[in-house]
C-alpha cells in the first residue's frame, strides 16, 4: 500500500530554497520592510489623519501661544521685543519631532497587531532568521515616521516659518535618524507584547512624557534639577535639537539665539549635532538589539 | 496501552527505532513533549511516505497541535527524534521549513493586501525565483479557483476563500510535504468538501505530501492513512479499512421501550455487550443481518428501531478510547457560535 509516486515529480523547484542563509533574511528584510510601506502608502486615510494631532499643536497651541507672548510685549527665548524668533519658529521643528515620534511608535502597533491575527506567524515560520522581522519593521517604521516627518514640512510656510532648500536637505537625514531610533525602540516593545491593551498601555504610559520631556514645546535650559536630568535622558531631546537648529538656522534666526533656546548641553557642554546623531544612531541599535532578542524567544 | 491496526503482511506500526524506509518523508521516533509537569504528547511514532494523504486525528487536546508544531519545527520535543524531508527537525530546523509548506489552523494572511502580494511576499521569502514567480503565482491561484480573485483584497473574501488562498501560499515553492493544522475548522460542510476536491487534486498534479490534523471524522474518509492519537499516544494506526476491521462486522443499534432491561437481556441471551449511548443500545457483531433476528427475540420489550450499518470511525474511536470522540470535541468558538445561533432563533 505504498503510494508509488514519480520520483522526479517533487523536486523540481525544491531545491533552489534558500535555507537560512543571509540573503534569505535580507529578503525578509525587505519584504517586512516593503510591506509597511506599501500599507502605508495605500491607506492615505490613515496618513491624513495622523497629521491632524501635529497640526492641532502647531495652529492652535503654536500660533495661539506665538500671539499670546507677543500681545505680552515679550518675544521669545528672551529676544525682547527684536521680533527675531517667535515661538511658533521655535516649536515648529518640536512637532515635526512629535509627527515622528507618534508615527514611529504606532508604526510598531502593527507588529503587535500581526502577532494578533497571524500574518507574524508567517514570518516567523519561514526558513529566514527571525532578527528580520525586527530590522524590518523598525526600517519600515522608520520610513514610514520619515516620511510623516516630510509631510509636516509641507506645512511650514503656513505658519511663516521659511525653510531653504539647504535646511530641508539637512533635515531629511536627520529625521531618519530620529525615526529610526523611536521605531526601534517602538519594535523592542512591541517585541515583547502579546496583546494589544498591553503595547497600549505600555506605550501611553511611555510616549507623552517622551514628548514632554523632548524639549519639543519649551527650551530645555534653566530647568528644575530633576526635570533637567529627566530631559537629558529622553532621546527625542537629540532629535528636537538638530532639528531646532536647521530649521531656526534656514529661518535665518541669529545663531547665538537658536543656540540658546535649542541646544541641549550636557555636562555644562553643549551637545554638538553630529555627537546627537551618533547617539541616537547608538539608541536606535541598541533598541533593534533588544527587539531582535524579543523575536527570538519562542512563543 | 498501544493498539496497533497493522494487519499481518500490510506495513504495520513501527516499535523501536528502526531504520526509515525509503520511502518515508517523515518519520518520528518516541517523541514527547512535557509543559512542565504535564505530558501533551506521550512517545509518538510515525511514518509518513512520499505522497500519501495522512490524517492525523483526535479530540480537541489530544497532541494533534503540539505535534504538528514539533514537525514544523516551531517547537522543541522534550524528548525522541523526528525527521522531516530528511533532515532532523531538531537539528536542522531551517532545512526543514524551506522543504515544508504550512496552513495554520488560524488564518495567517494580512487582509489588506490582495491574494497576489499575500503570494507575491511569500516567494519572496522562500525565495522562488524570480523569472518563475509570476507564473508560478498564477499557478497556484488557478489551482485553488482564485484566478480571478488575484487582485482583491483578502478583506473581501470568505472563510472558504481565505483557506484556499492559504492553501496556494502553502505549496507555492513547491514544498514536498504540506502540512494543515485543522484545514477545514469552523467551515461549512459544501467548503469543507470543496476544500478537500482541490487537496486531492494538488495531491495528485504535484505528488506533493499531505500531513493533517482535524477532529472531524469523516473527513478521515479522504486520507490514504490515519493515526488516531488520544491523550498524546497514538492508539492506532492504518488505512481507514484496516481500522474498521478493528471494530468487527457491523454496527448494530437498537431503541426499544425499556432499554436497561434489553441490555440485560441481550447480554444474556446473544453473548454480545451493548452499550448504551445516546438513546440507543449499540452493539458490534460480525453479521448485522444474520443478527437482528435473533436480537429481536431476544429482547421482550418492545422495539422501536433497528439499524444495522458499516462501522465508522467513530465507532473506531469510540472502541479505542471507550468515548465518542463528539463528547471531547468541546471547540469553544463553535459551541458559542452554536449558543448564539439558538439565542438569534429565539428570538425570532
Amino acid at each position: 500500500m505504498i503510494v508509488a509516486e514519480p520520483e522526479a515529480a517533487p523536486t523540481a523547484a525544491s531545491g533552489v530554497v534558500g535555507v537560512g542563509t543571509r540573503s534569505a533574511t535580507l529578503r525578509a528584510v525587505y519584504m517586512i520592510w516593503y510591506r509597511d510601506v506599501l500599507k502605508y502608502w495605500r491607506d492615505r486615510v490613515r496618513l491624513i489623519a495622523s497629521l491632524a494631532q501635529p497640526l492641532l499643536f502647531l495652529l492652535v497651541f503654536g500660533l495661539g501661544l506665538s500671539s499670546s507672548l507677543r500681545g505680552a510685549g515679550g518675544g521669545f527665548g528672551g529676544t525682547g521685543g527684536s521680533g527675531s524668533l517667535n515661538y511658533v519658529q521655535f516649536v515648529f521643528p518640536g512637532v515635526v519631532a512629535m509627527a515622528v515620534l507618534f508615527t514611529a511608535i504606532f508604526s510598531a502597533m502593527s507588529i503587535v497587531w500581526d502577532r494578533e491575527f497571524g500574518f507574524l506567524k508567517e514570518i516567523l515560520v519561514a526558513p529566514v532568521d527571525r532578527s528580520a522581522v525586527a530590522v524590518g519593521k523598525a526600517l519600515g517604521g522608520a520610513t514610514q515616521a520619515m516620511l510623516q516627518g516630510c509631510v509636516m514640512l509641507v506645512f511650514a510656510p503656513l505658519v511663516g516659518v521659511h525653510l531653504t532648500l539647504l535646511s530641508v536637505v539637512e533635515l531629511v537625514p536627520l529625521l531618519f535618524v530620529l525615526a529610526f531610533a523611536l521605531s526601534s525602540l517602538g519594535v523592542a516593545v512591541a517585541s515583547r507584547m502579546r496583546s494589544m491593551q498591553g503595547f497600549q498601555v505600555v506605550m501611553n504610559f511611555m510616549l507623552l512624557p517622551i514628548f514632554f520631556l523632548s524639549g519639543a514645546l519649551f527650551p530645555l535650559s534653566g530647568l528644575p534639577g530633576w526635570m533637567t536630568v529627566l530631559t537629558r535622558l529622553d532621546p527625542v531631546a537629540y532629535g528636537v535639537a538638530p532639528l531646532r537648529h536647521a530649521v531656526l538656522g534656514g529661518a535665518g534666526v541669529p545663531a547665538a539665539v537658536a543656540a540658546r533656546v535649542g541646544d541641549v548641553s550636557l555636562f555644562g557642554r553643549t551637545v554638538p549635532t553630529p555627537l546627537e546623531v551618533v547617539m541616537l544612531l547608538l539608541f536606535g541599535v541598541a533598541a533593534l538589539a533588544v527587539a531582535i532578542r524579543g523575536f527570538r524567544i519562542p512563543d | 496501552m498501544t493498539l496497533s491496526a497493522s494487519v499481518p503482511g500490510e506495513r504495520g506500526s513501527m516499535t523501536g527505532p528502526a531504520p526509515e524506509p525509503a520511502t518515508s518523508v517523515i518519520g518520528v521516533r518516541g517523541l514527547v513533549k512535557r509543559y512542565g509537569p504535564v505530558e501533551a504528547v506521550r512517545g509518538i511514532d510515525l511514518d509518513v511516505h512520499r505522497g500519501e494523504v495522512f490524517g492525523f486525528l483526535g479530540p480537541n487536546g489530544a497532541g494533534k497541535s503540539t505535534t504538528i508544531s514539533i514537525l514544523c519545527t516551531l517547537l522543541r520535543a522534550s524528548s525522541g527524534t523526528a525527521h522531516v524531508a530528511g533532515f532532523d527537525v531538531q537539528r536542522d530546523p531551517a532545512a526543514v521549513r524551506a522543504r515544508i509548506g504550512l496552513v495554520f489552523q488560524d488564518p495567517s494572511l494580512d487582509d489588506q493586501l490582495t491574494a497576489r502580494e499575500n503570494l507575491e511576499f511569500h516567494a519572496l521569502i522562500y525565495n522562488v525565483p524570480r523569472a518563475v514567480r509570476r507564473q508560478r503565482i498564477n499557478e497556484v491561484l488557478e489551482m485553488v479557483g482564485l484566478g480571478d480573485r488575484a487582485s482583491s483584497l483578502v478583506r473581501t473574501f470568505s472563510g472558504g476563500m481565505k483557506r484556499r488562498l492559504e492553501i496556494a501560499r502553502g505549496i507555492l515553492h513547491d514544498p514536498r510535504i504540506l502540512f494543515l493544522d485543522e484545514p477545514t475548522q469552523g467551515l461549512d460542510p459544501q467548503t469543507r468538501s470543496r476544500i478537500w476536491e482541490h487537496l486531492q487534486e494538488l495531491r495528485r498534479r504535484l505528488g506533493v505530501t499531505i500531513f493533517m490534523t482535524t477532529h472531524y471524522m469523516d473527513e478521515a474518509e479522504y486520507c490514504d492513512r490515519i493515526a488516531i492519537i488520544d491523550h498524546g499516544r497514538i492508539v492506532a494506526q492504518g488505512t481507514s479499512d484496516q481500522l474498521k476491521q478493528m471494530v468487527g462486522g457491523d454496527v448494530v443499534s437498537v431503541i426499544t421501550a425499556d432499554d436497561v432491561r434489553a441490555m440485560a437481556e441481550i447480554e444474556r441471551a446473544l453473548d454480545v455487550s451493548p452499550v448504551l449511548q445516546d438513546g440507543s443500545l449499540r452493539m458490534e457483531v460480525a453479521d448485522g443481518a444474520a443478527f437482528v433476528p435473533r436480537l429481536i427475540g431476544a429482547v421482550s420489550a418492545p422495539v422501536r428501531s433497528v439499524t444495522v450499518r458499516r462501522p465508522s470511525l467513530d465507532d473506531v474511536f469510540l472502541k479505542l478510547t471507550g468515548r465518542a470522540i463528539r463528547d471531547e470535541d468541546a471547540d469553544p468558538l463553535q459551541a458559542m457560535r452554536a449558543m448564539g445561533a439558538r439565542w438569534a432563533g429565539r428570538r425570532r
